[in-house]
């Protein structure tokens, strides 16, 4: 038994997602807290090329293999199992992602080890591992205790810092070669979404509008406001889903991740999927009607008022102090 | 086309949630219960795909405060079949409840052909053990992808589905899915469809839920929650107040500060 | 000379009167028999209770032509006109015993003098309004008037029927001068406009115009049922089989399973709704009252009617050779004739029905055919949502029920529990009054007015479930029994002598529709053993006043403007309570324009406060009525008495940059100004 920590790093054409830089930050942690080394587990054909990025971790695990490019839960878990079975070890991390989905309960039933879910802490406490996750939207709490023997453990995107994940040391790599098994599943292709002129990715300011705009006449207010502040305008799913904004625009878990400088969220109530796409941006200011919308938990700043009135109210006063000083 | 489509019933968390005397659970009495989001878009999809393709739809829940209202729904919607089924579990012990399903589906619903589908929603917000589907597919041992958008069946020699599944940052994939087969559906094709009230009495006079008793083996879960608590809530925003001029001034002053104007 | 005493090559004239008008009836008669087997396959609906009532509208509003006088110049005109054709036709049907039967001695009407002169008088009168409304109709139209072939047509014919007479009896009038015959004061003066005419001439003349004026009616007969002008016949039907029973009252005497699934072709309408497409006169009143149209969307309750009666007469008859391809080449009624947008564009206001002379009822068809589309699942995405708040959560904020007494924490004293305790007056709160954060305040205010003066008085707290005034009014009438049943549970329990309400909404559905099923008449609010009253805030405010529990002391002057919510004044007839109220409190009343049971919507009605605007609408009716406000009237303050209006009205000052000019306040609010406290 290695008892090591695993840390099951998430690509994405041919990229490292955030989530991996988030486990592997609290995945040093309990690894040294356990004094055990820590791995990350790459797979797909772009993995050599990324596994350096994956220096917090000790060592890097290196399966090259086509079927995993698919990305499908069976072919994470079939790849896993192997992994599990010959190195058994006492933590094995997994992204709460749309990609991880599925991946640990197949696991567990697999082999007979537990799997928590919506996992947003690990703490060492007394040679255990306490898990809180969170349920109901992240309304309410659970906690979970666990010997260091084994578990699974699928963590939510945004829960942990990325900075801690991150080094510019270079692992070592150890090449592994597993058997894809039988893979039903077959991939076909990527479908890009089509590419809006703007990278809300990349912009300063974000206006994000929610449900709580309306209608998309008063989207007119936060195009001003864009302009004016030299940033652009998202939403939310449901602003995506009424068609005001195209799927470019959608900040959220199935959407963009963001960390503008300012985040301004107009009749936005705030609920997790989407919170996970804004939560670390640099400055958040909400403004909603509603005083118990989730998203006041998230901001720094918040206003509870109708949008309408406040919003005209401020696009004139940023003319005012552009053109007066 | 034969479609399952499995519905849990979750708790609403418009109601405030009250943690009971045991520290463990929610406090039963406070607690009211709604189809699961997703489970509502399994059951369009899988009204959609009766519509473009045939067949007949058997719709199962586990014996959950509500579960009727839900069931008739779906009947009214074009379900052929609705069962309940009791037995003895929480609502987060994800893999107590697949056992539950997979024991009537293998007991009561004949074998599973390439005509066959499972349809259920991607995720609950009670999933700590983790996803439904996910565990329903790894005891049936059928190939399952979640988080689907798009569902279509081709029909060729061997019948598969078509799913486009959603990723992040607005990208999708593409993929065959050989059936019988378990499919976690985020969101539907369409909207669910509105059903009105008449068109679901109608349904209650003309068709009749089952009742099913499983009993539940040696099948426990894995997970004992030591805890579970309201979270108290940190990092509140400062609320800003007073008139539209006023918040608007100070606004100014927030974002000057941070350099951004 | 007789007239009919002709002959034309050889064949006497009465044969060939009997030819000419046994085929004008018998195509008039033909035509109306069609119309009426149609209707006859329509769906069956009991119209015939009430029959005094019945009778008492038929003189009002036939014969007194009431709603037609409300636009007094035009109205006017055809009080006239109508004056003058219910004669000209009276005595042409006794005239015909003359032309069928000359051997019988029968006079000519106009050989009565006393008829003589109505003719004239009548004759000239008529002539003159027909010409003022041709004028009208050419120069000066109002908005939405049809302007067709057909009734330019109907006013020449009318005007010839009238010229016809006129000129028969001057000419005669003159024959009978020349020929030396006994003439009478009015036979005088007629035989001075032709001086010149010899005997003969005059003669002739007058049998020309004669028979003119028979084959002008002849014609006219046979194509009154093709025309908008089959309406002279329809109407007096429409308005005797009007509806008798509350306005506010939807619960249609039809069976539940028809009303529950609506109507989306002719035959799944009532002959009554169908009638109305026959008594549409095209006049154009409800579409000059309606808020949709007058914001820009495309409903217009005339072309709603209209729709109706294209649609019946296209699809109504069996086509002799019906191959598929006929059936398929058939425009459908919803989509085709109507589009679904124009459905769901409804405030239900009730102008149009209120304003229309022949008693059309537009708005039933709507609510209809509203029905048929929420029973396919075809509604918005907004629609859907709030229904399933409503069926989840009893209220449309999609807020647990729990949290429905929670705006109570903001009082310093207890409000009795009406479940628990028995209470004189049981207040029905209301989802928005209740919910919404905007709106707390006032039903507080509310609240704290009724304790200081004492009333006794409670809620149901979480029992409340939304009335389902509106609901209904989107066509989901099974979600109405629903809450209906859940309701009366609660009430059924309670002990209470009133219902008092915040809203009107709540206040229309819990009067009118709560008491009445489909079998019963309607009897206001009372089922079978219940007795109880409901009575709208501003009623019991106005007791309290009255009564000397409210001391409005610390009179405040403000100059305000009142608007009566279409559901407690057009509906309702409650204008006078509010506005007493008003006056107590010192406040100085200017009325708008519109305003009674002219007021105009703010367009929450009918579901439409949660559904979106339609792009491109010039103006939504809240901002018009504002605008109204601020234009007519000095007002600093719109006073309203609706929660919906506070919010309409609020958004709209906004929207139409009017904050510094005028200010939205509740009736309550200025009660409490005023009180000494």
């Amino acid at each position: 038994m290695s008892k090591e920590i695993i840390v099951v790093a998430e690509t994405l054409q041919g990229k490292i997602s955030d989530i991996t830089y988030e486990m592997l930050g609290i995945g040093r942690k309990l690894a040294d807290g356990i004094q055990k080394p820590l791995l990350a587990c790459i797979a797909g054909t772009d993995g050599s090329a990324l596994a350096k990025n994956l220096g917090v971790a000790d060592k890097v695990l290196l399966i090259e293999d086509q079927a995993f490019a698919a990305s499908t839960s069976e072919a994470v878990a079939s790849m896993l199992v192997e992994i599990i079975k010959q190195r058994e070890p006492a933590l094995i991390l997994i992204g709460g992602t749309n990609v991880g989905t599925g991946v640990g309960i197949m696991l567990s039933l697999r082999t007979g080890l537990p799997h928590i879910n919506f996992s947003k802490d690990i703490q060492l406490e007394n040679e255990k591992f306490v898990i809180t996750s969170q349920l109901f939207g992240g309304k309410i709490f659970a906690e979970i205790e666990l010997p260091i023997g084994g578990a699974i453990v699928s963590v939510v995107p945004g829960a942990f810092p990325i900075e801690a994940g991150k080094s510019t040391r270079t692992p070592e790599i150890e090449e592994l070669t597993v058997t894809a098994g039988e893979l039903k599943i077959v991939f076909k292709q990527f479908i890009e979404p089509e590419t809006g002129d703007v990278d809300v990715t990349k912009q300063d300011v974000l206006i994000s509008v929610g449900r709580g705009i309306e209608n998309d006449s008063n989207l007119e207010l936060a195009d001003e406001l864009a302009k004016l502040l030299g940033g652009a305008v998202c939403g939310s799913r449901p602003a995506i889903d009424q068609g005001w904004l195209p799927l470019s625009r959608q900040i959220g878990k199935s959407g963009m991740i963001v960390k503008p400088k300012l985040y301004l969220a107009l009749g936005i109530s705030g609920a997790p999927e989407h919170v996970e796409g804004m939560k670390n941006s640099g400055l958040i200011i909400s403004i909603n009607k509603d005083p118990n919308a989730p998203i006041f938990g998230v901001s720094h700043y918040g206003v509870c008022a109708d949008l309408l009135d406040v919003v005209p109210a401020f696009i004139d006063e940023v003319k005012a102090r552009k053109s007066g000083g | 086309m034969q479609i399952f489509v499995l519905l849990k019933m979750v708790p609403d968390v418009v109601e405030e949630l009250v943690i009971g005397k045991d520290g463990k659970s929610l406090d039963e009495e406070l607690v009211r219960y709604k189809l699961n989001e997703p489970d509502e878009h399994a059951l369009e999809e899988a009204v959609l795909l009766k519509e473009k393709y045939g067949g007949s739809i058997t719709v199962m829940a586990l014996d959950t405060p509500g579960v009727d209202d839900a069931l008739y729904l779906a009947l009214a919607k074009g379900a052929n079949q609705a069962f309940r089924i009791s037995g003895e579990c929480k609502g987060w012990q994800t893999s107590v409840i697949a056992n539950l399903f997979t024991s009537f589906l293998s007991s009561r619903c004949g074998p599973l052909t390439n005509e066959t589908i499972v349809l259920t929603g991607s995720q609950a917000i009670d999933d700590i053990e983790g996803e439904l589907g996910a565990c329903i597919s790894e005891i049936l041992k059928l190939p399952y992808i979640s988080v689907v958008t798009g569902l279509n069946i081709d029909g060729g020699a061997t019948k598969s589905a078509i799913v486009i599944k959603e990723f992040s940052g607005g990208l999708r994939g593409e993929y065959t899915v050989p059936l019988p087969a378990v499919i976690g559906i985020q969101s539907a094709s369409k909207p669910p469809r509105y059903v009105p009230v008449a068109k679901v009495n109608a349904a209650k006079k003309t068709t009749k839920i089952e009742s099913v008793s499983i009993p539940v083996t040696n099948v426990q879960s894995t997970l004992s929650l030591r805890k579970m608590f309201t979270p108290v809530a940190t990092g509140k925003a400062e609320m800003l107040e007073g008139s539209p001029k006023d918040i608007s001034t100070r606004l100014i002053e927030i974002i000057a500060q941070r350099g951004i104007l | 000379m007789d007239p009919v005493a002709v002959e034309v090559f050889g064949i006497p004239g009465y044969v060939i009167f009997w030819i000419v008008a046994f085929i004008a009836f018998w195509l008039f008669g033909r035509r109306i028999i069609i119309l009426i087997r149609l209707l006859q396959k329509a769906q069956p609906e009991n119209r015939t209770y009430q029959f005094g009532k019945r009778l008492q509208l038929f003189f009002v509003n036939v014969l007194g032509q009431k709603r037609l006088l409300y636009e007094y110049l035009i109205g006017s005109a055809h009080f006239l006109i109508f004056w003058s054709f219910v004669l000209f036709a009276g005595t042409f049907g006794w005239n015909l015993l003359h032309w069928l039967f000359p051997f019988l001695p029968i006079p000519l009407a106009d050989e009565i003098p006393f008829i003589k002169i109505l003719f004239v008088v009548m004759g000239v009168v008529g002539l003159l309004a027909i010409t003022f409304s041709a004028v009208r109709r050419v120069f000066f139209p109002p908005p939405h008037l049809q302007k067709t072939w057909d009734a330019n047509l109907i006013l020449t014919l009318i005007s010839l029927v009238l010229l016809t007479t006129l000129f028969g009896l001057t000419f005669k009038a003159s024959a009978d001068a020349t020929a030396g015959r006994e003439l009478d004061l009015l036979d005088k003066s007629l035989a001075d406009i032709f001086p010149q005419l010899s005997a003969n001439t005059a003669e002739n003349l007058y049998v020309l115009m004669s028979w003119l004026h028979q084959f002008v009616v002849l014609g006219f007969l046979a194509y009154l049922p093709y025309s908008k002008h089959l309406h002279l016949l329809a109407s007096p039907f429409n308005v005797f089989f009007g509806n008798v029973r509350p306005a506010g009252d939807l619960s249609d005497g039809i069976s539940d399973e028809h009303r529950i699934a609506g109507a989306s072709k002719w035959d799944e309408f009532t002959w009554r709704q169908l009638l109305n497409a026959f008594s549409c006169a095209e006049c154009g009143r409800c579409d000059r009252a309606c808020p949709a149209l007058n914001s820009g969307y495309s409903l217009s309750p005339r072309s709603v009617i209209h729709g109706v009666k294209e649609h019946l007469l296209e699809s109504g008859f069996k086509k002799k050779n019906g191959t598929k391809k006929n059936e398929e080449a058939e425009k459908s009624l919803i989509g085709g004739y109507i589009t679904e947008a124009d459905l769901w564009a409804c405030t239900t206001c009730y102008s149009c029905v209120d304003r229309c002379p022949v008693f059309n009822e537009h708005m039933s068809l709507i609510v209809s055919m509203r029905r048929y589309l929420v029973g396919q699942g075809s509604v918005s995405k907004e629609i859907e949502e709030t229904l399933v708040k409503y069926n989840r959560y009893g209220n449309s904020f999609g807020q647990s029920d729990r949290a429905r007494p929670k705006w109570t924490q903001g009082l310093d004293f207890a409000i009795k529990d009406a479940r628990k305790e028995p209470v004189e007056y049981l207040w029905w709160v209301g989802d928005y009054a209740s919910f919404d954060v905007r709106l707390q305040n006032i039903t507080q205010t509310t609240a704290r007015l009724f304790h200081h003066a004492g009333l006794d008085f409670g809620l149901v707290y979480e029992a409340e479930r939304n009335a389902g005034n509106d609901l209904r009014r989107i066509g989901e009438e099974g979600l109405f029994e629903l809450l209906k049943d859940k309701n009366l549970q609660t009430l059924d329990k309670a002990q209470f002598h009133t219902i008092v309400t915040t809203d009107p909404h709540v206040y229309n559905t819990l009067k009118n529709e709560y008491g009445s099923s489909s079998s019963t008449n309607g009897k206001n609010g009372n089922r079978a053993g219940r007795t109880w009253n409901v009575q709208h805030y501003t009623e019991v405010l106005d007791d309290l006043i009255k009564q000397g529990k409210l001391k409005l002391s610390r009179k405040q002057s403000h100059r305000v403007t009142y608007h009566d919510p279409c559901y407690l004044g057009r509906y309702n007839g409650i204008y006078d309570a509010p506005r007493r109220v008003l006056q107590a409190t010192g406040a100085q009343l200017t009325e708008m324009p519109r305003n009674g049971a002219k007021s105009y919507c703010c367009g929450a009605g009918g579901g439409r406060i949660w559904m979106q605007d339609s792009t491109g609408i010039k103006e939504r009716p809240s901002e018009n009525r504002v605008r109204e406000a601020v234009s007519t009237t000095q007002a600093e303050m719109m006073v309203v008495a609706c929660p919906k209006d506070v919010v309409m009205f609020q958004d709209a000052v906004k929207t139409t940059g009017n904050e510094t000019k005028i200010i939205v306040r509740d009736i309550s609010e200025l009660v409490w100004e005023a009180l000494e406290h």
